[in-house]
């Protein structure tokens, strides 16, 4: 058996754009003509790795990178795609998704994959780890953003509101959460789903998920003293 | 010589030894659900970043030492076992030992120090839980001082580590060392193994027969090379604090060449709907002394 950990290390000089993505997907899917747009967590991920985090291949051990835990671990075809763009993963490694040596499951392993910060899949681990993350960081005083991503049904699983309303009493203001709402939860959120975060002591904004300047603007934006919560609407069911 | 409970318990020694280790270690921290918030009071004064209550989130809190793991440091977190172990145990599974991080684990309450709560708040089943994972060590200190030593040694190792105390502890610790059965005598007719807080009673039960007693203190890695070089007949005793047959396997690996037969004594499986005292529950389920002193008898043919 072949060994499937990727080492570490940039593994291309030239990193490629969001309109290479899409064929990058289509790598994994077999896709000739692969829509973006059934990736509802494609362009939330673009501007997170192209505009907002402090992470490059270069700066994986760093202990003072920015760091993002996908929680919403199911679809990572848009997570993949865009870590290889970005350099952190080699191109050809796309083309082993799901086979039984290849580091890139339908789930992403943290120990398999360069850059990946949490192994998730079950719903509800990654906020509650991040909340974990944001400590330890505050522990260290090191000003590292800890960006959770999760999904908007995710949030039927209640660890998330024991996270969400530990991080707004605690005012852990270098975490930030992105619900990337596609409204899949089946019984929804009545009253919207960044009051349920309001309530809890954090701050908030509802932006257009496939607006790269609005997430760009959201993700970016000033919190002191509290954790902030991104609400990315996409279209339903993407 | 019957077990007691000693009046620094291991759960008092726990906190204070505990609170010393953060003064020394700026990597260590501690996670709690409400659970032994009190007995850390002064240290989460001294180190309100690493001494950390998360509220009766006992999900939250294995996940939050994940994070603290994933930033590299050493978090122990803390509770009654049936909150620590089987509340969060998904948690337990995926966001240690799956993430690539340790966490030392710290349960009070055994199997029913908490007699007169109920079924709630005990949990024989934990060391078979915890049994289920693989790379994790348990310990069972049958005494404060051996509770001190296994925690210091779980501090300093960097993988997951579950410590589990008890009210009821044996009136002198053992010479013991992390990871091995102790001997504590040698015979002729089988070899009883008796953890933690079981040595006082299995050794007064077994005062009259002519066997080889280990002891052991730490069960995952189970001690297979102690066993076999001290195995003077085919025939072993198991005498666990937790559910009856949680170590059958691993003496069964332990002896796989060797054809031997196995009484597994234990917390029985069942619903044990009564209240009382401690030493109440440990005759239903027949692990008082007489009991012990029959059923090993009996197992040993007279």
């Amino acid at each position: 058996m072949t060994d499937t950990t990727i080492t570490g290390g940039p593994v291309s000089a030239a990193t490629l754009g969001y309109d290479d993505l899409s064929r990058l997907i289509a790598l994994m899917t077999g896709d000739e003509k692969h829509s973006t747009s059934a990736d509802s967590t494609l362009d939330v991920l673009w501007i997170l790795y192209d505009r907002v985090l402090n992470l490059t291949p270069a700066t994986l051990d760093d202990p003072d990178r920015d760091r993002l835990l996908l929680s919403k671990g199911h679809g990572p075809m848009a997570y993949y795609a865009v870590l290889a763009a970005k350099g952190f993963i080699p191109i050809e490694t796309l083309a082993t998704f799901g086979a039984y040596d290849s580091p890139l499951g339908h789930h992403p392993d943290r120990m398999l994959i360069p850059g990946v910060e949490i192994s998730s899949g079950s719903l509800g681990h990654g906020l509650p780890i991040g909340v974990g993350v944001a400590l330890g960081l505050r522990a260290q005083a090191r000003q590292s953003r800890v960006v959770v991503l999760v999904g908007d049904a995710e949030l039927d699983e209640g660890s998330n509101h024991e996270a969400i309303a530990l991080a707004g009493r605690l005012a852990l203001d270098r975490l930030q959460v992105v619900v990337v709402d596609n409204r899949s939860a089946t019984y929804g959120w009545p009253g919207g789903i960044a009051p349920r975060f309001e309530i809890e002591g954090w701050a908030s904004a509802t932006v257009d998920g496939r607006n790269h300047d609005a997430l760009a603007a959201a993700l970016t934006a000033e919190h002191a003293g509290q954790p902030h919560v991104v609400v990315a609407e996409v279209e339903a069911g993407a | 010589m019957t077990a007691t409970t000693t009046a620094d318990t291991m759960r008092d020694r726990f906190a204070r030894v505990t609170s010393e280790l953060l003064d020394e270690d700026p990597r260590l921290a501690v996670v709690l659900a409400e659970i032994g918030v009190a007995g850390f009071a002064r240290a989460r004064r001294r180190h309100p970043d690493r001494v950390i209550n998360v509220g009766i989130r006992e999900q939250l809190m294995i996940s939050v030492a994940s994070g603290l793991a994933l930033t590299g440091m050493r978090p122990i977190a803390h509770s009654y076992t049936p909150f620590l172990i089987e509340r969060p145990f998904e948690q337990v599974k995926l966001d240690l030992a799956h993430q690539g991080v340790g966490a030392v684990l710290v349960s009070v309450g055994a199997s029913y120090d908490a007699s007169d709560n109920g079924r709630t708040h005990q949990a024989p089943e934990d060391v078979a839980l915890i049994s289920t994972l693989p790379d994790w060590t348990i310990h069972v200190p049958g005494h404060p001082d051996e509770a001190e030593l296994l925690l210091r040694h779980a501090v300093t190792a960097d993988g997951n580590v579950y410590v589990r105390l008890a009210a009821q502890a044996n009136v002198a610790p053992m010479p013991i060392e992390p990871g091995r059965f102790h001997v504590v005598r040698r015979g002729s007719r089988a070899t009883v193994i008796a953890v933690g807080p079981m040595l006082d009673r299995t050794l007064d039960a077994t005062a009259e027969l002519d066997v080889t007693v280990l002891y052991g203190t730490t069960v995952r890695l189970f001690d297979a090379m102690t066993l076999r070089a001290e195995l003077p007949a085919p025939a072993v005793v198991m005498v666990e604090p937790y559910l009856q047959g949680t170590s059958a396997p691993w003496v069964s690996e332990a002896l796989r060449d060797t054809p031997h037969r196995l009484l597994s004594i234990g917390v029985r499986r069942m619903e044990n709907r009564h209240y009382g005292t401690p030493e109440e529950h440990n005759e239903a389920h027949c692990l008082d002394v007489a009991s012990l002193r029959r059923r090993i008898g009996q197992f040993l043919g007279g």
